[in-house]
């Protein structure tokens, strides 16, 4: 079966212009397409400009360079109308359920307040009707619909988040870090309820995220983001069986697995030194400065971004597609 | 085995506007030489005030100790004095915080926040206690430490303000290391190293180490036992293997139930429903009740009693108990 794309990225840049001298080059170069019903996730440590890949794909910033295609359209030239439907398409489910909802609104409020932006259900009573579907939808009851957001546990706070970005009916959800404020046993709730909205509404996730583990558990395909660029992309089952890039493999081998049997006999490859600055990142491959297998030609040429399998890409010299 | 620390049937209590919240409810455990305990539960199950009851961090009011010992190599340290407590802190135990950026002055050079921990300890000369401060940075690997010395926390990463912590804290050879969600805010690979280090600092120093952490794969990588805290109670203690693989209570069950494993394909995850009890009024029985998904009646009642599964193997909860053993049925 042909799978529908839904989301192009072509060549992604985005530069923050600190001053004269200094560019911040946030996200360098990223490519990539997201298929209709299927969970992308993004990972990457803190500061390799997953975020800004994220925020920009929704038109939050104004991309550098490069374009973003959604669903047929290029999302950075559209004018202001046809940009207002966008936005009912894709929708954005952010990390800190206590910043993301505004503490003087009710719940009932927050989340028909998109429905009445978009003059969705003008109907009042139609209006809270919805309300109440989507509440239970994600989990919650009817009564909740009247509080306010301080008097729910950071895991029903996220689910109003949830919530709001359903109402729209969008086909295409960003979520970036939506779990990673929450307690562990709380985790595992939200990504089960977005595996459960997704198989009901037919959902396409963009999950960004820094815990390869629960990106894993919840992606189809997985992209490695390292210092504003990507250097691995594949399915989730390859990415952990048959890690290419070093960068993958490292951080790999540095998330703990909770089994000491497990953790007693594996090999580490601890990565040295830190995540250099992205406002003069290195030259050639960036990833270079910590990695265990740099050659030469790794100081000077940008490694391609290349198909070396099947859905399987990676931007490395030690890998040359025959 | 030599008990290095002792906490016995602790309970910390905060005043509010809204009441009385009991944080820490009976918390007893030991710490023997040279080991790593850690200590793990859920935000708000009081495990980080339970850390900083044994370092006398606690604000009073609206903190207290209600009740319970902490003995330090058998001397009682709930009673001592302001002044007396801080020739303990920092020399023979000491802690490190989570983030690593507000732990450290940012005004002042690294350096002279080492030393003063020294000084203000050992009686040495102040050269002395920069070579010592030298030699830690070293041991912590921070490359150039003459040099690095002389510059600001912000002019390092945050792995790098985390080593600095560390050498701070170990710089008067404490005998307990507390660490308190050491690496929660750092990156993988960045927790990667600083987990290495720490099984270095412990093999070259032999200091015995409480982990604080919700993280079960570092739990998984570097405790030698585990203790599972629960709304201010510790529900289960158990060696590494003990708890990974012969949990009895199920909210240790529950909680290893919900960690997706990268090492395996596990389908759906099986989290805990629900979420963890208000501490104002905690409940009669075991706290758990409310989400155990084998909640008998006894449960809502009264606070199940310990029970003793190896030496070190303890768990409280009702259903190790004979009578519950029995029964099968009611189980949702």
């Amino acid at each position: 079966m042909e799978k529908k794309v839904l989301l192009e990225v072509n060549n992604l840049k985005k530069y923050f212009f600190l001053s004269k001298k200094e560019t911040l080059k946030a996200v360098d170069g990223v490519t990539f397409k997201v298929f209709k019903g299927e969970t992308f996730g993004i990972v990457g440590e803190s500061g390799c400009g997953k975020s800004t890949a994220g925020r920009t794909i929704m038109g939050l910033y104004d991309q550098t360079d490069g374009d973003v295609v959604f669903d047929g359209k290029n999302v950075h030239s559209l004018n202001k109308k046809e940009k207002f439907t966008l936005h009912q398409k894709i929708q954005m489910i952010f990390q800190d359920p206590y910043a993301s909802l505004n503490p003087r609104s009710t719940v009932r409020e927050i989340i028909s307040e998109p429905m009445e932006v978009h003059g969705i259900l003008p109907n009042k009573q139609e209006r809270l009707e919805r309300v109440y579907q989507l509440l239970e939808d994600v989990g919650l009851n009817r009564d909740h619909a009247n509080r306010y957001p301080h008097e729910f546990s950071g895991g029903q706070r996220q689910r109003i988040g949830i919530a709001r970005a359903l109402a729209l009916n969008p086909e295409f959800i960003i979520a970036d870090e939506p779990i990673s404020a929450l307690d562990v046993s709380v985790q595992a709730q939200v990504v089960n309820l977005l595996k459960k909205l997704q198989r009901e509404k037919g959902l396409t996730y963009l999950f960004i995220a820094h815990d390869l583990s629960m990106v894993k558990q919840i992606s189809d395909r997985i992209g490695v983001m390292y210092l504003g660029n990507l250097v691995e992309l594949t399915s989730s089952n390859q990415l952990y069986t048959n890690p290419l890039h070093p960068y993958t493999k490292a951080l790999l081998s540095a998330i703990p697995i909770p089994d000491p049997d497990v953790e007693d006999q594996r090999e580490r490859i601890i990565l040295e030194g830190d995540l250099p600055s992205p406002i003069n990142p290195p030259s050639g491959c960036v990833f270079r400065t910590r990695c265990p297998a740099a050659m030469d030609v790794c100081a000077e040429i940008k490694p391609e971004w290349q198909e070396i399998d099947k859905d399987h890409f990676v931007a490395c010299h030690l890998y040359k597609k025959d | 085995m030599e008990k290095v620390l002792q906490v016995q049937d602790l309970h910390v209590s905060f005043k509010t506007y809204g009441g009385e919240v009991k944080a820490v409810r009976g918390v007893t455990f030991d710490l023997h030489k040279g080991e790593t305990l850690a200590i793990v539960g859920e935000s708000g199950c009081g495990k980080s005030v339970t850390s900083q009851s044994i370092m006398k961090l606690i604000p009073n009011p609206p903190g207290k100790i209600t009740n319970g010992k902490i003995l330090f190599k058998e001397k009682g340290l709930v009673q001592l004095t302001d002044k007396e407590m801080r020739k303990i802190r920092g020399a023979d135990i000491s802690m490190i915080f989570q983030d690593p950026m507000t732990a450290l002055n940012p005004t002042l050079k690294v350096g002279d926040q080492i030393t003063e921990g020294i000084i203000q300890h050992k009686n040495i000369s102040r050269d002395e206690a920069r070579k010592k401060a030298v030699e830690m940075l070293q041991l912590v690997g921070i490359p150039s430490p003459e040099s690095r010395m002389k510059q600001y926390p912000h002019q390092f990463s945050g792995g790098m303000r985390q080593r600095i912590v560390i050498a701070m804290s170990l710089v008067c050879e404490p005998e307990v290391l507390i660490a308190d969600e050491p690496t929660t805010a750092l990156d993988v690979t960045i927790q990667a190293q600083i987990l290495d280090l720490f099984r270095d600092i412990q093999k070259k120093t032999g200091v015995s180490i409480i982990l604080i952490t919700h993280d079960l794969g570092v739990v998984a990588q570097v405790a030698d036992r585990i203790a599972v805290m629960y709304a201010g109670k510790i529900v289960e203690t158990g060696n590494r293997r003990e708890i990974f693989y012969k949990a009895q209570h199920p909210y240790t069950k529950g909680l290893l139930n919900s960690v997706p494993r990268l090492d395996v394909e596990s389908g759906d995850l099986k989290p805990i429903d629900g979420s963890p009890p208000d501490l104002f009024s905690p409940p009669h029985g075991c706290a758990f009740a409310a989400r155990c998904q084998y909640t008998m009646e006894v449960c809502e009642k009264v606070y199940p009693f310990e029970t003793k599964l190896s030496d070190e193997h303890l768990v409280e909860c009702w259903l190790q108990d004979e009578r519950a053993k029995k029964m099968k049925v009611n189980i949702r």
